[in-house]
């Protein structure tokens, strides 16, 4: 088996892992994890297709690659926010748990 | 010679100005005191507003579309803008909107300090609206599969915060819970994108689409970027985000959220199926999405009638009626007469769905702020307090009835007909059916609020013209009643050229 084909492999397999994750997690921090897995996945994948030359004929192909990071910037402001409302979240529940001195407006 | 270099040039710049002039309102909201930045923002969506109304003109006057590349650089390595009869009408719908809701948001005039600090928008507001007009013009103007994933995204990052604004534990919730199925359906489209790429070696959609065939591959891809869209169009199953989020967020971003941000996606799979795909694969997937789309109808209007609150039910009822934008599929695809009837009664549908929910949901918002909570079995009496407001909720439900005069019901008749001469029976069956539940629902509410309250209200004043807003904007979707019955030749400016032969 040739490297662009296992790497093809191992993006899909990656995918697929990110997927069942999403679909089936119950907690939002592993699903979080989950959507960076399946992210991976998708970047390898174009990895794959830019080493196969598909677009300009080249021996690598440069748009995916520029692509791929472009990408990554977007999956890893993504999840920042997604662990900054999870903060929030964790803070809002303790807050919630913990008794309150005094009434303060209605919730 | 400098004539139509002069017309080239500013059809380049509209093009690119509806992408970044939102965009100018960010430097003021981080600068300027909080009164001036929300009028330079307001004046800022006015000024969008003008550019896509600009660019709508030039489109019909043209009757082509409009396209340009930018900096001069070709795909596959540029990447395109272009605005047909579709894009330049979804984007004047979005500027109406959002304009709208930024009045509607703008801190009332001359009001005591006091009251002002209690109904003031924080300056994150301003730039959420901003950006999200923003990355929703870029949406209907991108002709780039990796330059909608990035405006998707940037929808995304500026639609979830809008839900949790506030700030309280169930908004948080609710964001958090919209940002995982937002990112999931992001990252399946970019998924599909990548896979194109890989076949063709192109990201530009006119590109693809001439080259595409019904390969396992290109239907792969389609079915990955279908799925990632339905997720971000909350349809039936993947629609359980959808209430926490839209009702759980401020009023005016509520608004904004259920009446345009949903429709990006829509916009997208209409791209992927109409123009992207084969006409016989898209034929054979279109019952699926319309099966989708009958079962959200059913399903979000029978929940939306058991709802306790009242901007939950208005959100269930966005859910369901998303599902009539996918009945339209199966009508659309198929080479007939009636299909490009069909096509416009959803295009129609659409827009006048946007403007009656943003309505509702301001007119919802309102009445909460009089009475101080928007539970459904205490509206009693309501209309006495924001009576405008009571009308506008009253006539955007109108059209979501499909009731004469208001543009949802000529949409119908429009998708009816279509249903009927093409055979769907049950197509036609659903829309009747959803049309009497949305009936069950709105006149619900209607009623209760008509009545003579059992004890005098404590009311809280509201500004009167905030009601005003939220009266206009119904009437627009009540105006929308007044089109002509037959196919909008404006709406397939620029569309493919199998749509050619079908439009009169």
């Amino acid at each position: 088996m040739s490297t662009p084909t296992v790497m093809g492999l191992l993006g899909a397999a990656l995918s697929a892992i990110g997927i069942y994750g999403l679909m089936v997690g119950r907690d939002a921090l592993a699903r979080l994890l989950a959507f960076n897995l399946l992210g991976g996945g998708v970047f390898l994948v174009f990895g794959v297709v830019a080493r196969r030359g598909a677009g300009a004929g080249f021996g690598a192909d440069p748009v995916p690659q520029a692509l791929v990071i472009t990408g990554i910037v977007v999956a890893f402001s993504a999840t920042a926010l997604a662990v900054a409302l999870l903060r929030r979240l964790a803070e809002l529940r303790e807050k919630a748990r913990a008794p309150r001195p005094a009434p303060e407006g209605e919730a | 010679m400098s004539g139509i270099l002069g017309s080239a040039l500013a059809g380049d710049m509209l093009l690119v100005g509806a992408v970044i002039l939102p965009l100018f309102a960010l430097p003021p909201l981080l600068l300027a005191p909080p009164r001036l930045a929300e009028r330079l923002s307001v004046l800022v969506l006015l000024a969008s507003l003008l550019v896509a109304l600009a660019l709508a003109a030039r489109v019909g006057a043209d009757g082509a579309a409009l396209a340009t590349f930018i900096g001069g650089w070709r795909p596959p390595l540029g990447v395109g803008l272009r605005a047909d009869g579709f894009s330049a009408f979804m984007l004047v719908m979005t500027a109406v909107v959002l304009f709208a809701t930024g009045l509607f948001a703008m801190t009332t005039p001359g009001a005591a300090p006091g009251r002002v600090a209690r109904g003031r928008m924080p300056p994150a507001f301003w730039m959420l609206l901003a950006s999200v007009f923003s990355a929703l013009n870029l949406v209907f103007l991108a002709e780039d599969l990796f330059t909608l994933y990035v405006a998707l995204e940037l929808l995304t990052f500026a639609a979830v915060p809008l839900v949790c604004l506030d700030g309280k534990l169930a908004q948080v919730e609710a964001a958090l819970r919209y940002l995982l199925f937002a990112l999931f359906g992001s990252v399946l489209y970019l998924l599909g994108a990548v896979i194109i790429y890989g076949l063709y070696g192109t990201l530009d959609i006119i590109l693809v689409a001439r080259a595409a065939s019904a390969s396992p591959g290109f239907v792969l891809a389609l079915a990955a970027m279908s799925v990632g869209m339905m997720a971000k169009a909350a349809l039936f199953p993947l629609h359980l985000w959808l209430p926490p989020a839209h009702s759980g967020a401020p009023p005016a971003a509520s608004a904004m959220l259920s009446a345009v941000v949903i429709k990006a996606p829509i916009f997208l799979l209409v791209r992927f199926w109409l123009d992207l795909a084969p006409t016989g694969l898209a034929v054979a997937v279109a019952p699926v999405l319309a099966g989708l789309g009958a079962a959200a109808i059913l399903v979000g209007s029978l929940v939306a009638l058991a709802q306790p609150r009242l901007k939950l039910l208005i959100a269930y009822s966005t859910a369901a009626q998303i599902g009539y934008l996918f009945l339209m599929f199966p009508l659309a695809v198929v080479a007939s007469p009636w299909s490009a009837l069909a096509w416009t009664g959803g295009a129609l549908h659409l827009a006048s769905h946007a403007f009656s929910k943003a309505a509702m949901f301001m007119a919802a918002g309102l009445m909460a702020e009089a009475l101080g909570h928007d539970r459904i079995s205490g509206l009693s009496g309501v209309g006495r307090a924001v009576p405008v407001a009571l009308v506008a909720f009253g006539l955007g439900g109108l059209s979501l009835m499909g009731l004469p005069p208001a543009g949802g019901f000529i949409a119908k008749v429009m998708l009816l007909s279509a249903a009927i001469h093409l055979d769907a029976w049950w197509i036609a069956a659903v829309i009747l059916a959803g049309g009497l539940l949305a009936g069950g629902y709105v006149l619900k509410v209607v009623g209760l609020a008509l009545q003579r309250p059992a004890e005098p209200l404590a009311v809280r004043p509201v500004a009167r013209w905030r009601e005003w807003v939220a009266l206009a904007l119904a009437l627009v979707a009540v105006g929308f009643g007044f089109v002509p019955l037959e196919p909008s030749s404006f709406l397939f400016i620029g569309r493919p050229a199998s749509w050619a032969g079908l439009v009169p």
